[in-house]
């Protein structure tokens, strides 16, 4: 039984990852209807750049630079890419392309740094368990938490009270109106794609403390984001959050009984919701059910 | 529908060409830097990925987890030689069989959802396969893939064939041509014509009275029985299957060898898959940065070629 | 920021050398009108393997270019044609044929992923042709599914568990409990354990299977130290091991108990941070032998070819054994001929400035297996690269290594 509780709640810091990520895709998503498969790939940016600039700017500086520098590369690639896919119907484009956008950024990552794996410098105050009993709590993962929930709430102030907010949930409802109405949509997209960028940048600092840095990083966790993505409900931003928590307990609830299967126990959720509801938890339905 | 004479040639001249340069490859691809075991790959992936097309670029279904009904086509044939029979033909049937019925068995879930829905759940369905194939290690082998078997000869009545490197190309071209006539076949037929209406307005065809759903089954169930047949010559190739021929990563790459040719075009996906299995073929080799090279023709093939290379070549819309 | 420019600038200067390197003996070999000897090398240069396949390749250039400086082989030129297989195995297969038919390579070495290793094997035996196995440690190659035509340097699982085994139940205690990787490496490697645990006395706890590729080792992590162990022993290697070895150390797991077992190796003790940096583990070969002659200066070549300031591994030597095994089979045997080298190579012993290491260092007869030592040891905390193991004894192979006729392998040859 304190297994079952060890690992549940072990589950919900790895959901928090996923989370994360989660909530990147969906922004970008539900406003472009790009499904940006590069996500991993600003993982493995904003987790290498941190790491480059931890010397220069410590590990909190670098906590902050990593992800915006993440955002910012993010902006270059979706004014100089991503923004000509925005005619085509078809979100089959922007996938394709940001495979191959994947791909690249991967075999970048091993020019410059090489294959050799990194080990990343957590600061040494936070790499400790907090309790006896509860080893696997460290100052770390509490921090990550802690950030995370930050960032969620900080996201969630922004778009309900910020007038870039209030135009981006619109933006999700319905774009021509707002493009409509005036609102510069193009600047719009960018910045919302450089915001997802920052999430999926973010994720990689704060995963490079207990996962240290290799190239293919990102491949693990991008699967199961999108898998968030849509057990949480596709056009949903806290769905996304609630989608990735959930697989994350899933996940740690199952590797105390089978542990081979907790990774596939994520996919088989994602079908039992597309099957019986494919709106998600807090989706919208829509004409594609 | 009236062809110029020009285009008639244009297009039966293509088909020529074509059928030509597959029924004498193994005498030509020395000479161009390749060797015949790259040739049957090209024919077995591009068969893979034909029949794929017909669920994707002619029913409009968006299916990232094909790479499923391959491996369950290629662990079908090698297990059936390590542990049934050593019989080639019997591996061939039994890894294909299995393919097309794991997909109509499944057909039920995916029929129903389209877009991003049908993609996910096609994926969803994959990965799992993939943890079968992982975890069931005593018969799959695992992670380590399925080794220990070889494709055996055939036994024609008085004479036996053995099945070297060119042989067995000729006997994936056989199998790569049969197929080829039962999915040009089925998409002339009024089933074909009804699965592209489906692609275009499905909404239309529902209100029109077609039961679209058991349509999209139907497509679903053929493109797993055609790549697993894949499946099954891709393991006789190699003598050889692992977990990473059921992975999504692999269901993408299909995807994208569709796309480089062109999904609206029946011989679109071979053209992509040829482009595309050379190209890694030959950039792995001289470049530690083929990785890059790959993903830069992936974007741009997407902005500049979205239709695909067949689709740049021809000037009229047709249907197949 | 200086460091990561230099590095890059190394990193293309490597690969032009290598280029150089490759298209040298060519070159050499055209104009004195011998054609070369061309041995393929099929080794991860991408994907999840590109560390320890990059420093499989280095050795064997470093090798290739040995011979060559003598005259080659038999008169000949070698000349290495090497394959990015991206950690694929199917891939792996591919480029095998690829070498075979279409560079027409004599004999192929490489590999550091089992899956690999066993595809590989399934070509080559069926085109006849010798496949050096350097880094693919699953036992069924010389094992189960061993054939006249496959060779292995890297040791089997069953002798990188009876290097360490016994050390550790006398340090530490007879209770363990394993974090196994779930896969034919992992499982063989557990069952070795156990059964020489079982040998002692000891107690098994039990274990946890992790899938290959697990980020976050908690829940596993978890269940160890809920059975109190005396020793937990950690069979994960590569990316996993780092990660398992990482969050244990957040953990403070370290000070509970000895967590050590498996292999270790220098790219995964580079990977870790200082406090994950400990515990018992074997390496299949280590840089620092003081007392073993010809390894310092094989040493001193290797980072005068390779000055970007890394010393080779034991993959390193993998791949540089590979190829002199190769080279001095085919000279014994006088031919290319595969059987006649297959049958030079049985119980063909490796010279010194070969082996690198004490003991007899031998290819068996029956499984075709490289007796190649074993180096237990600690890993030093506290070391800076390249000093982060203690070795505490080297042991032969051919004392731990199953006999034949318990391998499960029969060789084929054709009749």
């Amino acid at each position: 039984m304190e297994l079952l509780f060890f690992n549940a709640f072990n589950g919900l810091l790895q959901g928090v990852f996923y989370a994360l990520m989660a909530l990147g895709l969906a922004l970008i998503l539900s406003l472009s209807s790009v499904i940006n498969m590069a996500h991993g790939g600003f993982l493995v940016i904003g987790a290498y750049l941190a790491f480059t600039l931890t010397p220069y700017l410590g590990f909190w500086g670098a906590l902050v630079v990593g992800p915006l520098l993440a955002a910012g590369i993010g902006l270059a690639v979706e004014q100089t890419m991503i923004r000509r896919l925005y005619k085509r119907a078809d979100p089959l484009y922007s996938l394709l392309l940001t495979f191959g956008l994947a791909l690249i950024i991967q075999d970048l990552a091993r020019t410059i740094w090489g294959a050799q794996g990194l080990p990343a410098a957590v600061p040494s105050a936070l790499d400790q368990p907090l309790s006896t009993t509860f080893f696997f709590i460290t100052g770390y993962r509490v921090v990550i938490l802690a950030i995370t929930a930050a960032v969620a709430i900080g996201l969630y102030l922004f778009l309900r009270f910020s007038l870039i907010g209030i135009r981006i949930r619109a933006g999700t409802r319905d774009l021509e109106s707002v493009a409509a109405l005036g609102v510069n949509i193009y600047k719009l997209r960018a910045l919302n794609f450089g915001m997802g960028c920052f999430f999926a940048g973010l994720a990689g600092v704060l995963a490079s403390g207990i996962l240290g840095l290799t190239p293919p990083m990102g491949d693990s966790l991008l699967m199961p984001s999108f898998v968030a993505v849509i057990v949480g409900g596709v056009g949903s931003l806290g769905g996304a959050v609630l989608g990735g928590l959930l697989i994350g307990v899933a996940a740690g609830i199952t590797t105390t009984y089978y542990p081979a299967a907790s990774e596939a126990v994520i996919y088989f959720i994602m079908l039992v919701v597309l099957v019986i509801r494919p709106r998600g938890l807090m989706g919208k339905e829509s004409i594609f059910e | 529908m009236s062809d110029s004479a020009a285009g008639i040639i244009r297009r039966y001249g293509f088909l020529i060409l074509l059928w030509v340069a597959l029924a004498t490859l193994p005498w030509w691809i020395g000479r161009v830097g390749g060797y015949s075991a790259l040739g049957s790959k090209i024919l077995v992936y591009g068969l893979a990925t034909m029949g794929l097309n017909i669920l994707f670029g002619f029913t409009g279904g968006l299916s990232f987890g094909q790479a499923a009904y391959f491996g369950i086509g290629a662990y079908g044939a090698g297990m059936t030689l390590k542990y049934l029979a050593p019989s080639t033909p019997l591996a061939i049937l039994i890894g294909t069989l299995a393919g097309g019925l794991a997909a109509a068995i499944l057909g039920p879930l995916v029929m129903r959802r389209r877009g991003i829905y049908f993609a996910m759940i096609t994926i969803a369905i994959g990965q799992l396969f993939y943890f079968v194939a992982v975890r069931w290690d005593n018969v799959t082998g695992g992670e380590d893939g399925l080794a220990g078997f070889e494709r055996q000869p055939i036994h024609l009545g008085h004479f036996t064939v053995p099945l070297d490197q060119t042989r067995f190309y000729f006997l994936v071209l056989l199998c790569f041509t049969l197929a080829v006539i039962l999915m040009r076949g089925l998409l002339q037929s009024p089933l074909g014509h009804t699965w592209v209406a489906i692609r275009e307005n499905r909404r239309r065809m529902e209100f029109l009275g077609v039961r679209t759903d058991l349509y999209v089954w139907a497509s679903f169930a053929i493109a797993g029985l055609i790549t697993g047949l894949a499946g099954t010559l891709n393991a006789l190739l190699f003598n050889f299957t692992s977990p990473q021929d059921l992975h999504w990563i692999l269901s993408g790459d299909f995807v994208m060898m569709i796309v480089l040719g062109g999904m609206r075009n029946f011989w679109g996906p071979l053209v992509g898959t040829a482009i595309f299995v050379v190209a890694q073929d030959y950039l792995s080799s001289i470049t530690n940065n083929w990785m890059s090279f790959i993903g830069l023709i992936f974007i741009v093939i997407v902005l500049a070629f979205p239709k695909g290379l067949l689709g740049m070549v021809e000037r009229r819309a047709r249907p197949a | 920021m200086g460091n990561r420019l230099t590095r890059r600038e190394v990193i293309k200067a490597g690969i032009g050398a290598g280029a150089l390197a490759l298209g040298g003996p060519a070159i050499l070999a055209y104009g004195r009108g011998e054609q070369p000897i061309k041995i393929g090398d099929i080794d991860p240069l991408t994907g999840n393997y590109a560390a320890e396949g990059e420093s499989q390749t280095r050795g064997a250039k470093m090798a290739v270019a040995e011979w060559n400086a003598k005259g080659g082989v038999l008169g000949r030129e070698l000349e290495l044609v090497i394959e990015d297989n991206a950690s694929n195995a199917g891939i792996s297969a591919q480029k095998a044929h690829k070498l075979i038919d279409q560079d027409k390579v004599a004999m192929i070495v490489g590999t550091v992923s089992s899956a690999s290793a066993l595809s590989i094997t399934q070509v080559t035996h069926q085109a006849g042709m010798i496949f050096m196995v350097s880094g693919g440690h699953t036992d069924p190659v010389t094992g189960s599914q061993c054939h006249w035509s496959t060779f292995r340097i890297c040791t089997t699982t069953y002798m990188l568990a009876a290097g360490l085994a016994g050390t550790l139940f006398k340090k530490f205690g007879g209770k363990w409990y394993f974090l196994t990787p779930d896969y034919a490496f992992g499982h063989t490697l557990q069952s070795s354990y156990e059964s020489i645990l079982k040998k002692l006395g000891g107690t098994n706890l039990g274990y946890s299977l992790s899938p290959l590729g697990t980020s976050d080792f908690s829940s596993y992590l978890i269940k160890a130290a809920s059975t109190h162990p005396d020793v937990l022993v950690n069979l994960t290697d590569g990316q996993d091991r780092i990660n398992s070895l990482k969050q244990a150390a957040q953990f403070g797991l370290f000070k509970k108990f000895a967590i050590g077992g498996g292999l270790s190796e220098l790219e995964v003790l580079r990977a870790l941070p200082e406090e994950a940096r400990t515990g018992w583990a074997t390496m299949e070969w280590w840089w620092d032998q003081p007392n073993t002659p010809h390894v310092k200066e094989w040493v001193e070549a290797y980072r005068k070819a390779y000055p970007d300031g890394s010393y080779p591994s034991a993959r390193t030597w993998f791949g540089y054994a590979a190829i002199h095994a190769i080279a001095l089979g085919v000279a014994r045997a006088k031919s290319i001929d595969a059987v006649k080298v297959a049958r030079a190579l049985e119980g063909m012993e490796l010279p010194p400035q070969v082996k690198l290491q004490p003991h007899r260092v031998y290819f068996r007869a029956g499984d075709h297996q490289l007796m190649s030592s074993e180096f237990p040891g600690e890993a030093i905390p506290k070391g800076t690269y390249p000093n982060l193991f203690q070795v505490s004894q080297i042991i032969a192979g051919d004392e731990v290594a199953l006999p034949v006729s318990e391998t499960g392998c029969k060789l084929d040859y054709p009749a």
